[in-house]
């Protein structure tokens, strides 16, 4: 049984195929007029984000909720942080109190991982620096199982963007392995890693060339907070050469999904119109998250549910 | 599902829950028998609700949807009523999750809007009672029934919450280690229906 989600590499084949079975079933549950059970009725879960978040925070307060897990919230804004008190301090304090889980976001690479080694509650990495993502990677996942079925085995998706910084491409490579797909990362060389060793994805700069080979486009946002736009020459640029503008959309496979894990920077990495399009699955995206998040938080804190 | 015990050594039929072997002990129902119960049940049900108008069936994952199916098209036979038929999984609502591992069965189906109806769980086994309590949670969940009622095919004691049931196919005596395990060709790999007690050989 596993106790922390730290990277998309805690879960084996079968392990993440049960996940997103089990994520399917607590989709059923979230189309409920009454979208909430009481399957972890008295758990504890803490909200841990020292960078800023929107959909993942309340996606996963939202995933707790519907387990009834009791939800605290950590704000970094008005906590004793900003009086000077470090991670494991916080950290410590706050295990302290007696809870059962802890969904951390850090700027630091392995601030998760560190975190487990700390105290006895379960970790969930909810984005650490450039590392891993690995709930985002999971709902992408279930994104693409449910359009496609649950057999991705040499599905051809193509990740463009900003690779190097991207934590969300670092755990959707790795996912996307798992289940047999073929990765494309598509990005300018400044946007890349300087070593690609170990990425099971093959790479090409120009977007063009493999756009109408693609069962599925994943945008990635262009990070202004780490300050992707300083490795570009011009954001149009950007736009005109790696964008998903109405255009390119047109010379896309009819069928081939277009996905972005927000937030978007419209015009940009994607044209409105295209994300508005019928291909985006951009909304499911969001709806599946809180799907995949009360899988993992049930698979963790209920006791025998086997996840690894 | 009923117990976790007869859930449990349900796939292979000769191992036991605690490692030992498991044989046969008594043919509890034949598929005739079977095939009586399931039409006594339907005409019980129509008969203590005056008809079956208001009345909604609500299976248990796996068995107990497959039953309700049964005595669905029982009733629609000698009463010329579409019976609705709905499917419930309890897995979220167990009280046993902290204990051992619950996965869920099925995705919770119920065609109509149960408030102000009279819903009839079905079940295959009454054991300990945990699976009908957690059912009532369920339902719950769902609306506001009129009335709840509890139908299942055999009732083998055990009862470790204050749950009785309204139809019973068989009333079994057993003992808390004998097993008691039900085949219908439906659910299971198998020709013909079944009811047999197992216990430690």
């Amino acid at each position: 049984m596993m106790k922390n989600l730290l990277s998309i590499d805690d879960l084996d084949r079968t392990a993440l195929d049960e996940l997103l079975t089990l994520s399917e079933d607590f989709l059923h549950v979230t189309e409920r007029e009454i979208p909430k059970v009481p399957a972890l009725q008295g758990k504890v879960v803490v909200s841990l984000f020292y960078e800023d978040s929107t959909r993942t925070r309340i996606s996963f307060e939202t995933a707790a909720k519907r387990l009834s897990c009791d939800v605290m919230s950590f704000s970094v804004g008005s906590s004793s942080v900003n009086k000077g008190e470090g991670l494991r301090d916080t950290v410590q304090t706050i295990a302290a109190m007696g809870i059962d889980a802890v969904v951390v976001r850090h700027s630091a690479a392995g601030a998760p991982a560190r975190v487990a080694s700390w105290i006895d509650a379960s970790i969930i990495n909810a984005g650490d620096g450039s590392h891993e993502h690995p709930t985002q990677a999971l709902l992408d996942l279930l994104t693409l199982r449910r359009a496609r079925g649950p057999e991705l085995d040499g599905l051809r998706v193509g990740i463009v963007g900003d690779i190097v910084n991207s934590r969300v491409a670092r755990s959707l490579v790795l996912g996307l392995d798992k289940v047999g797909a073929n990765t494309t990362l598509i990005a300018p060389p400044t946007l890349l890693p300087t070593v690609l060793d170990g990425w099971r994805a093959s790479v090409t700069h120009d977007l063009d060339d493999v756009l109408p080979e693609l069962d599925a486009l994943y945008l990635l946002r262009i990070q202004r907070e780490r300050k992707s736009a300083n490795r570009l020459p011009r954001l149009s640029e950007y736009s005109a050469r790696w964008g998903l503008t109405v255009e390119r959309a047109a010379r896309l496979k009819p069928d081939t999904l277009v996905m972005h894990p927000g937030p978007m920077n419209r015009g940009v990495e994607i044209a409105a119109e295209v994300a508005e399009g019928p291909a985006s699955l951009i909304t499911e995206q969001v709806t599946n998250g809180v799907a995949v998040r009360m899988a993992v938080l049930y698979s963790l804190l209920s006791s025998g549910a086997r996840v690894a | 599902m009923v117990d976790a015990s007869s859930a449990a050594a349900q796939p292979d039929a000769t191992a036991a829950p605690g490692g030992g072997r498991f044989a046969i002990r008594a043919h509890v129902l034949s598929a005739d028998d079977l095939r009586r119960a399931h039409t006594r049940i339907a005409h019980e049900i129509v008969e203590r609700n005056h008809g079956a108008g208001e009345v909604v069936l609500l299976g248990l994952y796996t068995r107990g949807v497959a039953i309700a199916q049964r005595l669905a098209a029982a009733i629609k036979e000698f009463e010329g009523e579409d019976v609705p038929v709905g499917a419930l999984d309890v897995a979220f609502y167990r009280d046993d999750i902290s204990l051992r591992p619950v996965q869920p069965l099925g995705p919770t189906e119920v065609p109509v809007d149960i408030t102000g109806r009279t819903a009839v769980i079905v079940d295959d086994v009454l054991f300990t009672g945990r699976t009908v309590r957690a059912a009532l949670d369920a339902i719950n969940a769902l609306g506001r029934p009129r009335a709840v009622q509890l139908a299942v095919l055999v009732d083998r004691g055990h009862r470790e919450l204050p749950i009785r049931a309204d139809y019973v196919g068989k009333n079994l005596p057993t003992k808390i280690a004998e097993d008691v395990r039900v085949r219908l060709v439906e659910t299971d790999d198998t020709t013909d229906d079944g009811i047999e007690l197992w216990g430690p050989a």
